[in-house]
């Protein structure tokens, strides 16, 4: 889940961070000129000088700040919590801003590409529409019965914890874009929809899980899954994405909740 | 350019425009726009919690969480404003809740709550549990129930949509608009970076929740988006800003990067240290500690880096200690940050100390407003149909420092209150005639930084404000230090205007969008440093070595900056000169400060000891 330093020696250390020289080759696609030279994208190398405590979103921001301003990706925050940033880094799909540059192993060419499954809409940047699409159709949010109390709702610690894990989902579309069936049938809900629906279904505060889980029945829905566990690995969050997908499932099969 | 109409437009779907969204759109036909899909905006980054006396741990009260808001904030803060926010923070937190937001539960199964700097019990007498809470990702859970209900709304929503100029049916900018007179708000024009397409949005109210301007400094813990654009946007259109100059640096940003580590770290029992192992806040902070409010924490931790007490290679850092805290503790309550000491500088919290920094975090200034979201133009007038809300906004209820978590509450009551305040505006008003071409000023610029052949660089303009501003503009401040830095902003304002971009396209430009974003940062750099060099006292967020005491009898005032034309007689015009009377020139137009009467209700200004 994270990238955990396998030795802290000082010289790793904030304060004293040694250079080192690499490589990044990116994939281009240019919407504008796309048409005029017959050329769909294409690989630009760039080399440059990076730190021990730089991000892949550092080289990219270097590059296009010192090399070629037109190169295009999303990116705000740059601490791994707007999940802005998705992309595919030396093939696996990460958080740029998360990656440091030594840990997927600088002395050879680091590849940078757009996530798979959503339609490119120039250099790194994909159209996220379809994914939010899904996203909304799962009905993302508490759906209750009842009256509404007067001050907050009653809910154990232990009730709490039991959707924990899929609060944490940033919408990043790392676990989407990298799934199998999502690649083949754009119309599969994906890994994130479901993680969202997880979130309430599991919520004992909620009263939709039925409606939900009528969502989800779909063919287009959890049914899809093939539990590779792409997703799991790709979450930049750490989220037990295919566990939680089991999980919705299962709630499928026996109704508990 | 396509034209749109709504009742109501918000600027900005971070919490403070949705909060306000999810109260405009069931009463008026409302449109968010956002440079950002919502779920990017930066409230998703704030950590430990948001506070409210619910007393659900311990005693507790709005009035004592009204008085720490107003000591935090150096007694600058307008005090009927911050009673309104202590208030309402009660129903603000139950709202979240039975939106969906999961808090953490006490063993009763009600919203748990825990310590914060400078929320005390009884007036300062010791820390108070008065922070609600979702693990350390409390904003992120704000962001994301605002966003699900936004869904559940049906809020429609622009993306990835740039507002880049206000519409109003007078130019304040360059009018002599007197005193009293009415100013509408219109429109406003926004660029769609997906196409280049330039939009009017064509409105009866339009609220402004664009945000804050971190990225004037180079070590803070903004996002690269937060650029100050609702604050420049108004500034450029006449309209004043107030208390620019208290900008608040975070005590514990991960040194070298910025990068945000929650105050709840000292909340749940982490200690500072310097490079000797010394608990340094007791010296400085002996009732309180390691919570005093940030800037006392952040000043103490630059001032044991002066004396030669920092720790590490290069002695410039200092240590947040939380080796003494149960793994399984740390696990529950501060799993996000203690990844980012992790992943970002290879430290495991666990065993080891984490070097941090003070980094440049929130603008207590912003946009005047009144407690309903109105925007004014001078001391008392309002703008009609335009409101502001959260960071853009100055209501005030930071003053010269904001107490943690204060900001997350401040967008929920005020969010709340603006769109309320625009829904019911827009139903009694009726459209005004935008003019005839609207977009003339957005598309003049632009055209200009697209086709200006060959120039320097955005980004080495951007690098050198931003070092300047870090250099010469942070936590300690002298005037020689501030007139450096309005040397240096003078200067990079001249390099700008031979600065180009090179990607030259019209879809997905982020180049010309930096650019265009360099612009407000220089605005915003620009009025802060010169409302820092007139305020001739220390006090909050503001320190000048040169003048360390607080200064009541001289700038118990807020200070509001206008841009005027160089011709216009500012300075027998009492309704802008106002207490300051301040002016500074520039290559084309005036800096002017006015002032405008801090409202104290219950307290009077006393020393600030914790």
């Amino acid at each position: 889940m994270t990238a955990v330093m396998e030795k802290a020696d000082a010289s790793t250390r904030t304060g004293d961070v040694p250079s080192f020289d690499v490589t990044i080759r990116v994939r281009r696609f240019n919407p504008e000129s796309a048409g005029e030279s017959g050329v769909e994208s294409r690989w630009d190398e760039f080399h440059i000088t990076a730190y021990g405590t730089d991000r892949v979103l550092d080289a990219l921001h270097k590059i296009k700040w010192e090399h070629d301003g037109s190169l295009t990706f999303r990116r705000s925050c740059a601490h791994g919590v707007c999940g802005s940033d998705a992309m595919r880094i030396n093939g696996r799909n990460r958080l740029a801003c998360k990656t440091l540059l030594k840990d997927v192993n600088p002395d050879k060419p680091i590849t940078v590409e757009p996530i798979k499954g959503l339609p490119v809409v120039k250099d790194l940047v994909v159209d996220m529409e379809p994914f939010f699409a899904s996203y909304r159709e799962i009905m993302p949010f508490l759906i209750t019965n009842g009256n509404e109390p007067t001050k907050e709702r009653i809910q154990s610690a232990e009730q709490r914890e039991r959707f924990d894990d899929t609060t944490k989902c940033i919408l990043c579309a790392a676990c989407t874009s990298s799934c199998p069936v999502f690649w083949t049938d754009g119309q599969y809900f994906g890994p994130a929809a479901i993680v969202n629906a997880h979130r309430f279904i599991f919520d004992s505060r909620d009263d939709g899980a039925q409606q939900r889980l009528e969502v989800l029945n779909d063919k287009e829905g959890v049914w899809r899954c093939r539990t590779t566990f792409n997703c799991t690995e790709a979450c930049p969050r750490g989220i037990e994405v295919t566990k939680a997908i089991q999980e919705v499932k299962r709630a499928m099969i026996t109704r508990a909740f | 350019m396509i034209t749109h109409q709504y009742d109501v437009v918000i600027v900005g779907a971070g919490g403070a425009g949705m909060r306000a969204a999810l109260e405009s759109s069931t009463e008026a036909r409302t449109a968010v726009i956002s440079k950002l899909y919502p779920t990017r905006s930066h409230t998703g980054a704030a950590q430990g919690g948001m506070c409210a006396s619910l007393a659900n741990v311990e005693e507790d009260n709005w009035e004592w969480h009204t008085f720490d808001t107003v000591k935090g904030g150096d007694y600058l803060v307008d005090q009927d404003a911050a009673e309104i926010m202590a208030k309402e923070a009660i129903d603000a937190v139950f709202d979240l809740e039975r939106m969906g937001l999961p808090f953490n539960r006490t063993p009763e199964g009600r919203i748990d709550q825990r310590r914060f700097g400078g929320h005390t019990r009884n007036h300062g007498e010791a820390a108070v549990r008065r922070a609600c809470y979702a693990a350390d990702r409390t904003g992120h859970m704000i962001l994301q129930t605002l966003y699900q209900n936004c869904v559940k709304q049906d809020v429609e929503f622009f993306n990835e949509f740039y507002v880049l100029d206000l519409i109003t049916d007078r130019d304040l900018a360059t009018e002599d608009v007197e005193e009293g007179a009415e100013v509408n708000a219109t429109g406003v024009v926004a660029y769609d970076l997906a196409t280049g397409e330039i939009h009017v949005f064509q409105a009866k109210a339009i609220v402004f929740a664009t945000g804050g301007a971190g990225k004037i400094f180079k070590t803070t813990s903004n996002a690269h988006t937060l650029t100050g654009d609702g604050m420049a946007l108004a500034y450029r259109r006449g309209l004043p800003l107030e208390d620019m100059e208290f900008f608040q640096f975070h005590p514990t940003g991960l040194a070298g990067l910025g990068i945000l580590l929650s105050e709840a770290a000292r909340g749940e029992g982490g200690i500072l240290r310097n490079a000797e192992g010394e608990r340094f806040m007791e010296r400085y902070a002996p009732t309180i500690k390691d919570l005093a409010p940030r800037d006392i924490v952040a000043r103490s931790m630059a001032n044991e880096v002066r004396e030669g007490r920092g720790a590490g290679p290069n002695k410039d850092y200092v240590l947040l200690d939380l080796t003494h805290l149960e793994p399984a503790h740390i696990d529950a309550k501060l799993p996000d940050i203690t990844e980012f000491a992790r992943t970002y500088l290879g430290i495991e919290p666990y065993t080891e100390p984490v070097p941090v920094y003070p980094t440049a975090h929130y603008a207590m200034g912003g946009v005047p407003t009144n407690v309903a979201g109105e925007v004014l133009r001078n001391g008392h007038d309002v703008v009609k149909g335009l409101y502001a809300a959260g960071e853009v906004a100055c209501v005030s209820v930071h003053g010269s420092n904001r107490l943690g978590t204060n900001s997350l509450l401040d967008i929920n009551v005020f969010g709340k209150r603006s769109g309320r305040s625009a829904a019911a505006y827009a139903k009694t008003a009726s459209f005004i005639d935008l003019p005839e071409d609207p977009a003339t000023r957005v598309e003049a610029q632009l055209t200009e930084l697209r086709e200006r052949p060959e120039g320097e660089r955005i980004a080495d303009i951007r690098r050198a404000l931003q070092e300047t501003m870090d250099a010469n503009a942070q936590v300690f401040r002298t005037g020689e230090s501030l007139n450096r830095a309005l040397a240096d902003i003078r200067e990079l304002r001249k390099r700008y205007e031979n600065a180009s971009v090179q990607d030259k396209g019209k879809m997905f430009n982020t180049d010309l969008l930096e650019a265009v974003e360099l612009g407000f940062l220089l605005d915003i750099a620009e009025v802060t440093v010169v409302g820092a060099l007139n305020r001739k006292e220390s006090r909050g967020g503001h320190y000048r070595e040169d003048f360390p005491d607080r200064d009541d009898a001289n700038y118990m005032q807020h200070t509001m900056a206008y841009r005027r034309p160089t011709a216009a007689a500012d300075e027998a015009d009492g309704h802008i000169a106002g207490y300051f009377d301040h002016v500074e020139e520039f290559d084309g137009y005036k800096v002017v400060l006015g002032s405008k009467t801090v409202t104290q209700t219950r307290y009077e200004p006393m020393e600030r000891k914790y």
